[in-house]
């Protein structure tokens, strides 16, 4: 009994690691609620685009703050919202398919974030961080900034509860109804915005996606409801967070990627385990 | 509260004058002329991508047209909140985590206004639609897990929650087997005498002739408007219909008409 305590409690003992848990639940959570809405609308690929698009605009601010961490936040955050506007503007009236829009952006500007970064001489470490996350690696600051807006996109996500399961669920209905569907889908493509800036230190763009489709993915196999759903993907994200990051501390593994393969862990057991009862359940 | 107009006395319901609708340069819809007045029962008929799918929009004021203009009780189609529209089975995400009640609920979130939850009243509202519709029994189920025509109900629930006075149903009869199709019928009926009025998009001319007040026959232009004895004649219906149209022996043979428009409805648990 005391080396299990000791083994849940001695990680604890690093500041580090308390900003690494708390930083972990709080973007699990934030991720997973709003990831409820990328899966049932099907917009993974918008938001790993996303997450890939903000790249430049982490390395610039990287460039002008001198390798500061703090200021990164904003920079992420500023990107993603003008990356998501612009997503959803050129998807909404590009000549070309959606998908291959989105496609030719993401990855432009992907590179052109690594090659802005790769002008810095130390690039590997720092761009390996961008990449994947560092989550150990979250200052109080940072920490309070995470809070503040993850907070924001929980409240708004409540509060246009209804408007934006309409508008998901059937947005000829939200038409007739006279919504502002074309304000709330932007609305919800900032929410996703903001959440992968507060997400970007811990997870890292490349993983991002993960935060935002698994555990609500998981979620969405065992339940009928969306607030349930909602629910239990912020608990799945919670735990997976937790997890993976004593995985991350005993086992030596990056952390953004401990807490990926928590999720995708618990992911592929539901989903096997549904898999069985569904095709009983079916004929 | 969104924005609703109220309606002015002596308007018909619905009041459409040459409207058009192009999608890249062709014509969906071309110069179609029709008004109705309240309680009507239309059935909206032609050959596939005919347009009615598009018609229904239009009123709806989900499209806007190209040109021509669409009126509402004397006003554009966007200021009202009282069109409920019914859509294709084929069009809805029958997997989405909602119960029939969740959905039937959505119908009234106009009347919520932004940020507002539902209240006492708005149960009731849904409640009482399910009920008319024969469905409260099943509130709590998953979507998914209703057959066709218990699915075509919940739509027609969700506009009387709305509280809808013009009700656009596309196709609701598509994939049905006949009791479920004769069941909506006499739904329809109801409604009817509730004093909505109603137009359903259907390819079945037996069921338009017999179930319906009149006939809009459509093929891009509006080719007839009236009782079915008036339009469904031989040579208008071969402008609509044109090759497909089979005529045996002198006369048409409706049956010919009725080619399904989709593949057969995707497997889901029937739960009668």
């Amino acid at each position: 009994m005391t080396t299990l305590i000791d083994f849940l409690v001695k990680p604890l003992s690093y500041p580090f690691m308390q900003r690494g848990l708390i930083a972990a639940v709080l973007v699990g959570v934030v991720c997973a609620v709003v990831g409820t809405y990328v899966v049932l609308r099907g917009m993974a690929f918008f938001g790993d685009a996303l997450a890939h698009t903000i790249l430049p605009g982490v390395a610039v601010g990287y460039l002008i703050s001198g390798g500061a961490r703090e200021p990164l936040f904003w920079w992420a955050l500023g990107t993603a919202v003008l990356a998501s506007l612009g997503i959803g503007a050129i998807t909404k009236n590009a000549r070309i398919k959606e998908d291959t829009a989105i496609g030719v952006i993401f990855a432009g500007m992907f590179a052109l974030g690594i090659a802005i970064i790769s002008t810095v001489r130390s690039y590997a470490v720092d761009l390996s961080h961008f990449l994947f996350g560092d989550v150990l690696g979250v200052t109080t600051q940072s920490l309070v900034w995470m809070g503040i807006f993850g907070a924001l996109v929980l409240l708004l996500i409540a509060a246009f509860y209804k408007e934006f399961l309409t508008i998901s669920f059937d947005p000829v209905l939200a038409t007739t109804l006279r919504l502002p569907v074309g304000v709330l889908n932007n609305l919800l493509l900032v929410l996703i915005a903001v959440t992968v800036a507060v997400a970007m230190q811990t997870v890292g763009v490349a993983l991002m996606v993960a935060m935002l489709v698994t555990p609500a993915a998981t979620a969405y196999l065992l339940t009928k409801r969306l607030p349930s759903m909602m629910l239990i993907s912020a608990v799945i994200a919670a735990l997976s967070g937790v997890v993976g990051l004593y995985v991350s501390y005993y086992a030596g593994i990056t952390s953004g990627s401990a807490i990926v393969l928590t999720a995708t862990l618990v992911f592929a057991v539901v989903f096997v385990a549904r898999q069985g009862r569904g095709r009983r359940k079916k004929i | 509260m969104y924005p609703h107009i109220p309606h002015q006395p002596g308007q018909p319901i619905l009041d459409l004058r040459r409207v058009s609708v192009r999608y890249d340069g062709r014509a969906a819809l071309e110069e179609v002329t029709f008004h109705l007045h309240g309680g009507e029962r239309v059935a909206v008929v032609g050959p596939n991508g005919a347009g009615k799918s598009t018609l229904l929009k239009v009123v709806a004021g989900v499209l806007r047209p190209t040109s021509g203009e669409v009126t509402v009780y004397g006003s554009g189609p966007s200021g009202h909140v009282c069109i409920g529209y019914v859509p294709q089975r084929s069009q809805v995400d029958w997997r989405f985590p909602v119960s029939v009640a969740d959905v039937v609920m959505m119908g009234r979130i106009a009347k919520l206004g932004l940020l507002g939850w539902p209240k006492k009243r708005d149960w009731e509202f849904v409640h009482a639609a399910l009920a008319t519709v024969g469905i409260s029994d099943l509130s709590a189920r998953q979507i998914g897990e209703l057959s066709g025509g218990q699915q075509q109900r919940m739509f027609i629930a969700r506009a009387l929650a709305q509280e809808a006075e013009l009700m656009l149903m596309d196709e609701p009869l598509t994939g049905l087997d006949a009791p479920a199709q004769e069941g909506l019928l006499a739904l329809i009926g109801e409604l009817q005498e509730r004093g909505v009025t109603i137009m359903v998009a259907t390819h079945d001319l037996e069921q338009a002739a017999r179930y319906f007040d009149r006939i809009l026959l459509l093929n891009h232009k509006m080719i007839a408007f009236g009782p079915a004895a008036d339009v469904l004649q031989p040579e208008k219906l071969l402008e609509a219909y044109g090759g497909r149209l089979r005529v045996a022996d002198g006369k048409l043979n409706l049956a010919a008409l009725d080619e399904p428009c989709c593949p057969e409805e995707e497997p889901h648990d029937h739960a009668h």
